[in-house]
């Protein structure tokens, strides 16, 4: 075998590994940035919702909740419209929603949305905050009527 | 507070499995494998191996079979860590067989595919525990019932190699059992059993640990009830393994058990306390163990020592491979890297550097900081504090002993005996291995997946019946 030929051979095995290297870097990478969506398709992504938005406008607003309202414990009644979200719920001065109630933090949860969905999350409460008998660890998605309960208060969305 | 915008927007957008992104990689990790192996045969024998489909097709089997195993039980385990394992491993594999064709060109022992036969079984069988260990273990957080169990059994395992019967002296350290015709090192498997154990407890009393307590200088000391248990853990494997002349496992240990109490505690503190211990413990072994003088002496004036007889022949062969191999290496087949004693187990490495030369040991130096970069990113998204503190442990572990092993052979930081994670010729570690990087995967599947949904359907969201709860997603 000629040195050419075993030259070309350590390069090309080389180049194969650092192919390789690169590959698995560039999967970790979209990874964590998100994959790029070309610019056709994003087009496309757009027109596809504009039309169901127009499809079934009525339908949403009407599903769609507009407020959370404080439906058992001392501060029965009081409500937040979601249009401030993100809602912060607690016993602390800058609370959008605040609680007079001694099992509750001072900055105890959120409520945010993303997209369609609204989300309530645990802001490391000392009681913790409760969907039925669950004690969530992590955002989690509520709809209209989800009872949330945050001490002796309990929380639902409403429209 | 902890949880900040951004953290509550990740969690959101996550991004499903990407088993599809795991296959392309593991099919360029296959070129990778047995591009090599053919690369071997061309440049030491110059042909292609006759048995290449052969060989090929049982490292294929081996990888798809594990994609398979993956993409059904841990469908949202990472994509990068299993491809990256398999290019190592297949690497290593090549490597080995090319130090036992030269083995047999000269006319010492193995035959011309000893170490690698050898080695490719134990890879099989790595691969089965693999696959057992994802089907076993569907949850990781069933471990952490296991941390005083899996404490003691380290211990035992440890002591092991001590007893007259099984246990033998290979190469001045007594760390191998014998049962029948298999020699195993127990120290692989105690590593695991070590993090799994560290966790669990730390998860516990972190709280307390990091909490009640005095101060002393800059460090605040927990009570003697809450650092205890862990503590007497740690020294007794770590007394076991000075006794047993590891040097290279008790320095892995004392790192491991820094970075959890480090990352539990979150208390710097733990990390300048540590490294003031490890430098008085270092200097104190420096003047009173022979063993480790020479060590140190060999590393500080490798010249002087070529030619003594407890020397730095080994060392400074390696150095002399890695110049002579430059840049782009000699070549398979191009170099004598069989002069390097043990060259196909702790240094596999300066083989590399020979014959595929620093732009392939940086590329491997790469892979095995993408598996810790993986491991640490599962630790980061996992949900539950065992989880973190496990997957961060075995990150440690990876990382400390690519450290120490590439380090020594490198002449960074003076020689301890430790294998290079897949790509030396093993057993027990390449087993041990395979287990740590399918408890990664189950711990990055659990926390990757998706956010369950607990809401009730939307239909029902009026009315006042019965709220339901799913559970799975």
């Amino acid at each position: 075998m000629s040195e050419l030929t075993l030259f070309l051979i350590r390069v090309a095995y080389l180049a194969i590994l650092w192919i390789f290297v690169l590959s698995a870097i560039s999967v970790i990478r979209s990874d964590m940035f998100g994959a790029r969506v070309p610019e056709a398709a994003r087009g496309a992504a757009d027109r596809s919702r504009k039309q169901s938005k127009q499809a079934q406008p009525p339908k949403r607003r009407r599903g769609a909740p507009t407020h959370v309202l404080v439906t058992e414990g001392a501060n029965s009644g009081e409500r937040a419209e979601l249009e401030q979200a993100p809602i912060l719920i607690g016993r602390g001065n800058d609370a959008a929603i605040r609680l007079d109630d001694d099992y509750v933090s001072t900055r105890h949860a959120r409520i945010a949305a993303s997209g369609d969905q609204w989300f309530v999350e645990d802001l490391g409460s000392t009681n913790g905050t409760y969907i039925g008998s669950v004690r969530i660890t992590q955002p989690t998605t509520i709809t209209l009527g989800t009872q949330v309960r945050i001490g002796k208060t309990i929380l639902e969305l409403r429209k | 507070m902890p949880q900040s915008n951004g953290s509550f927007l990740g969690f959101v957008h996550r991004l499903p499995g990407r088993r599809g992104a795991e296959l392309f990689l593991l099919i360029l990790a296959l070129f990778v494998g047995i591009g090599a192996y053919a690369a071997v045969g061309l440049g030491v024998q110059g042909e292609v191996p006759a048995d290449i489909v052969g060989y090929g097709g049982w490292l294929a089997l081996l990888v798809i079979g594990c994609h398979v195993v993956v993409r059904f039980v841990a469908p949202y385990a990472d994509p990068v860590l299993l491809p990256v394992v398999a290019a190592l491993n297949g690497l290593g594999l090549a490597v080995i067989h090319r130090l036992d064709l030269a083995y047999a060109a000269d006319g010492s022992d193995a035959t011309p595919s000893g170490f690698a036969r050898q080695q490719l079984i134990w890879m099989t069988l790595g691969v089965l525990l693999f696959i057992g260990t994802l089907f076993a273990l569907r949850d990781h957080r069933v471990l952490q019932r296991f941390t005083y169990t899996s404490g003691l059994a380290a211990i035992v395992l440890l002591l092991l190699p001590m007893l007259p019967g099984i246990g033998a002296t290979i190469n001045g350290a007594r760390i191998w059992i014998h049962l029948g015709p298999f020699s195993f090192q127990p120290g692989e498997v105690a590593k695991v059993l070590l993090v799994i154990a560290f966790a669990g407890y730390l998860v516990l009393h972190r709280e307390a640990l990091a909490l009640a307590g005095r101060r002393v200088l800059f460090v605040d000391l927990p009570r003697g009830r809450d650092l205890g248990p862990i503590l007497a853990m740690w020294l007794i494997s770590l007394g076991i393994l000075v006794f047993q002349h590891d040097l290279g496992s008790s320095l892995l240990f004392f790192g491991l058990f820094l970075i959890a109490l480090y990352v539990a505690t979150e208390r710097p503190g733990w990390l300048i306390v540590g490294g003031g211990l490890f430098l008085i413990g270092a200097l104190a072994a420096y003047k009173l163990i022979s063993h480790v003088t020479l060590r140190v002496d060999v590393w500080l004036h490798p010249m002087t020592y070529y030619d003594k007889s407890p020397g730095s022949f080994q060392p400074v062969e390696a150095m002399f491979g890695m110049g002579w191999g430059g840049l782009i290496g000699r070549g398979f087949g191009g170099g004598s890297p069989e002069r390097v004693p043990y060259a196909n187990s702790d240094f596999i490495i300066s083989s590399i550097g020979e014959e595929l030369g620093l732009t392939a040991v940086i590329a491997v130096i790469l892979l095995y900081g993408l598996i810790v970069e993986r491991a640490l990113r599962a630790a980061l998204v996992c949900r539950d504090g065992f989880g973190k503190l496990m997957a961060t442990g075995l990150a440690a572990i990876f990382a400390l002993q690519v450290f120490v092993v590439i380090g020594g052979v490198t002449s960074l930081i003076p020689l301890t005996g430790l294998t290079t994670p897949f790509l030396s010729y093993g057993g027990s570690s390449l087993v041990a291995n395979w287990v740590i990087i399918a408890l990664l995967l189950r711990i990055s599947d659990q926390a990757r997946r998706p956010i369950p949904d607990l809401s009730g359907p939307d239909e029902s969201a009026d009315s006042e019946t019965t709220q339901v709860v799913k559970l799975t997603p």
